[in-house]
């Protein structure tokens, strides 16, 4: 290990070209697509305007994956696909195939090796993943077990397309929401002030940075045991975790006090509705590793809910803002409480200021 | 290398651990179920034979056993980087690291995948050889960062992993308060609704500004996202600072032949209630032989009735872009869509694209100069306000950027004429310039 290679320049190449990776029908075809179907779930078929067609078959992944699983999969896109594969935002994986005749394989394939072949169109697609306890340095929970918890679940609304619209479902494992708006999110809700270690505060954070990052400016310095430290005005505090980042010692988690919140009617798309916030349904589930079970059992009442009641093409949220909220509450059994009144900046306009009201 | 895959294949019997491997009960609950299981592939990794990561993998199946089990997570981050750059990798340190020391150290680097998530089956393969030699054998395709993350690498390994990576034409992607790795759709790869060269767009963008990716000195992140229409496949209204959203300002195109089939094969009642009814600014009627009217002027390009009769409905011709600033989620005043600050940005030729350039690093510039530490653009906006945001972009006011006008009389309207004179004056412009174009 010389000195010279220590200190190798690095060449700011930055976002690699696609064009060498692509399959060689869409580049071909590049920017000359004209429509496309769906042939059966988890398989497209778009045509150009030359008349090229291109398959595509969609296939769920653990997005945290191991060599293996990806060599895996390079040995079915060169044995029954054609060498080029691209992955979706939510971390499904999809083959192209320049022949209607390869599709039927490839998916025996996939579906023999155990990864399951969906996500399209109006299904219950791949959960938008985040971290946890794998590898993040904050989290309240894991990522990849909730994720793969839930899809077990909901692997056969991933294999068909039989919701009314597709649904979008995310994780986050603290309160900074990396998973995004979701259909349905599942989410940490922190329940408890953090618990601050008064040895540390000083030694290891900026205190300044920390009481400007409260949202609610809870957090002032004070000297505690003669030392200097923060201190958090309880009452106050809103539970966010925002000072946990910057400052360590300020423990935002807890064995118990971590808890999962469930939200709905998130969408980023802005098909018929503008992209909308999801809105809070049942929270202080427990945070119960390894399979979540509470956790499932509120997703799976929404789902059936929203698929036995809603029309087609309605996302969760649309569906909702049909029906009503008090009509969601009923169809689903979960309770209204005072914590779903917003108190948040611009809370006024998420109430109803009309005298129009649902029995 | 070797690609030798009978680790992949081995049963990995419950609760009869190999001599110095850590017990997994709950995490065995994680290997049954038809999805396929993360647990399974740590395994694989800890039981490769020969291969210097399986300690790491075993003391790392270990720590997450107890993450599992005290319903916490050990990680803290630290400082780790490449000679020249000063972000892109994730450190992350043990706090446990006395019980599972082989992965005491777990650093995670970010690295940039070509524009849209091509691969070939060769590009992946070399990158899990390069992997295997100096990391752990975990790669998630991808983060919600856009970067692929390599996940699991010594102090000591990360620059000899990010240098073979760096030679095979991959660069580091961002984290801290910097420029941060971008996204983009599939879009004209592969699908028809596309109405601007994402590729070109992201790779333009983001490859002029690797200056504030790889040194981080902005206020906070500052993220672009690429989506080729109003579907927004990669969530960047809300996701992200400065979303670039395909759209067209002419007539949407219509196949009467196609509409009919459409109306022929759902029938007339579903057609109503699915499209007609769903347009959410009643632009469409159904005509009493099954063709469509279409109220252009009315349309917003939502996309719902394209994405339902995609063989009968295209974008226009004359395309380019929505431009919204200023989406994040909660940190720190709460969650902020983007919001439209430019209703269409023509994206066709290469000086258009040159153009978006130029707009992005006004934007950019102004985050650097005004915003405050740890605030993301659409906080600036709020602080200061849209009228003063737009003057210090260079964009004029537009009744595309919101809901309604104003409901509050809390304002000083003193120069209001001397506004409105502008806007008339900018209409006068802009009908000369259509009338110099045709």
């Amino acid at each position: 290990m010389s000195t010279a290679e220590q200190l190798r320049h690095p060449i700011e190449s930055g976002v690699p070209d696609p064009f060498p990776f692509m399959h060689p029908v869409l580049k071909k075809n590049y920017g000359a697509w004209v429509w496309h179907d769906r042939p059966r779930p988890g398989v497209l078929r778009h045509v150009a305007k030359n008349g090229d067609e291109v398959w595509t078959v969609r296939a769920g992944t653990q997005r945290q994956m191991d060599v293996f699983t990806i060599r895996t999969l390079c040995d079915i896109a060169d044995r029954f696909a054609e060498g080029y594969v691209r992955f979706t935002t939510r971390s499904s994986i999809e083959f192209m195939v320049s022949a209607a005749d390869k599709v039927a394989p490839l998916v025996e394939a996939l579906t023999a090796a155990g990864f399951p072949v969906g996500g399209t169109g109006n299904s219950v697609t791949m959960i938008s993943h985040t971290q946890g306890w794998l590898h993040c340095d904050i989290p309240g929970t894991d990522a990849s077990g909730v994720v793969k918890s839930m899809m077990d679940m909901l692997h056969a609304e991933f294999v068909a397309e039989e919701m009314p619209n597709r649904v979008h479902i995310t994780t986050s494992c603290c309160q900074i929401n990396c998973g995004g708006q979701g259909d349905i999110s599942i989410n940490v809700q922190y329940t408890k002030p953090p618990k601050i270690n008064h040895d540390l505060v000083a030694k290891v954070c900026e205190r300044p940075a920390v009481v400007a990052r409260c949202p609610v400016a809870a957090i002032r310095p004070a000297m505690v045991d003669g030392k200097p430290s923060l201190e958090v005005d309880e009452q106050k505090c809103v539970c966010c975790g925002a000072c946990y980042p910057p400052c360590p010692p300020m423990q935002i988690n807890g064995a118990d006090s971590t808890k999962i919140a469930v939200w709905v009617g998130g969408k980023h798309s802005n098909a018929r509705s503008k992209p909308a916030f999801h809105k809070l349904v049942v929270a202080n589930l427990p945070n119960n590793p390894p399979r979540w079970p509470e956790v499932a059992e509120v997703v799976r009442t929404i789902l059936a809910t929203y698929k036995a009641n809603a029309k087609d093409y309605e996302r969760i949220g649309e569906w909702i803002e049909r029906i009503g909220w008090p009509r969601f509450f009923e169809l689903t059994g979960f309770a209204f409480t005072r914590h779903h009144l917003d108190t948040w900046t611009g809370a006024r306009k998420t109430m109803n200021m009309s005298a129009h009201v649902r029995f | 290398m070797s690609q030798d895959k009978t680790g992949s294949d081995r049963a990995h019997g419950k609760g009869s651990a190999a001599a110095g491997q850590h017990p997994t009960p709950l995490l065995d609950q994680l290997e049954s179920g038809p999805w396929p299981s993360f647990v399974t592939g740590l395994k694989r990794l800890r039981d490769a034979p020969d291969k210097p990561y399986a300690p790491m993998m075993n003391d790392l199946l270990g720590q997450l056993e107890h993450s599992y089990t005290e319903r916490l997570g050990f990680w803290k981050g630290g400082t780790v980087s490449v000679f020249g750059y000063g972000g892109g990798v994730i450190p992350r340190f043990s706090e446990v690291a006395d019980r599972f020391p082989a992965s005491k150290e777990f650093h995670t680097l970010r690295i940039q995948p070509p524009a849209g998530y091509h691969y070939t089956t060769d590009l992946l393969r070399q990158l899990c050889d390069i992997w295997e030699r100096y990391g752990s054998g975990l790669v998630a395709l991808h983060g919600q960062s856009g970067d692929i993350m390599f996940q699991g690498c010594s102090t000591e390994n990360v620059q000899k992993a990010f240098d073979e990576f760096n030679a095979i034409g991959f660069d580091l992607g961002g984290a801290g308060p910097a420029l941060r790795t971008s996204m983009s759709c599939v879009g004209h790869a592969r699908c028809e609704m596309s109405c601007y060269d994402e590729v070109k767009a992201h790779r333009r963008v983001i490859n002029e500004f690797l200056d504030e990716m790889h040194r981080p000195a902005l206020p906070y992140k500052f993220k672009f996202k690429f989506s080729g229409c109003a579907n927004d496949c990669v969530n960047a209204i809300h996701r992200s600072d400065f979303a670039v959203i395909g759209t067209w300002r002419d007539d949407m195109k219509v196949d009467q032949a196609e509409v009919k089939a459409y109306v022929a094969k759902v029938g007339r009642k579903y057609a109503i209630d699915h499209v007609i009814a769903m347009c959410p600014t009643r632009a469409l009627s159904l005509n009493d032989d099954d063709t469509l009217d279409v109220d252009n002027r009315s349309c917003v390009r939502c996309m719902h009735c394209l994405n339902v009769m995609p063989k009968a409905l295209s974008p226009g011709d004359v395309r380019g872009a929505s431009i919204l600033m200023g989406g994040k989620r909660a940190l720190k005043i709460g969650d902020l869509m983007g919001t439209m600050i430019v209703p269409f940005f023509k994206l066709e030729t290469d000086e258009d694209f040159e153009r978006l350039v130029e707009f992005a690093r006004r934007v950019i510039d102004f985050f650097a100069e005004n915003a405050l530490e740890h605030e993301r653009i659409g906080e600036t906006m709020d602080r200061i306000g849209l009228p003063a945001f737009l003057e210090a972009i260079g964009i004029d006011p537009d009744p595309n950027m919101v809901n309604h006008p104003r409901t509050s009389c809390y304002v000083r309207t003193d120069d209001f004429t001397d506004e409105a004179a502008k806007f008339f004056e900018r209409k006068a412009r802009e009908a000369g310039l259509d009338v110099a174009a045709d």
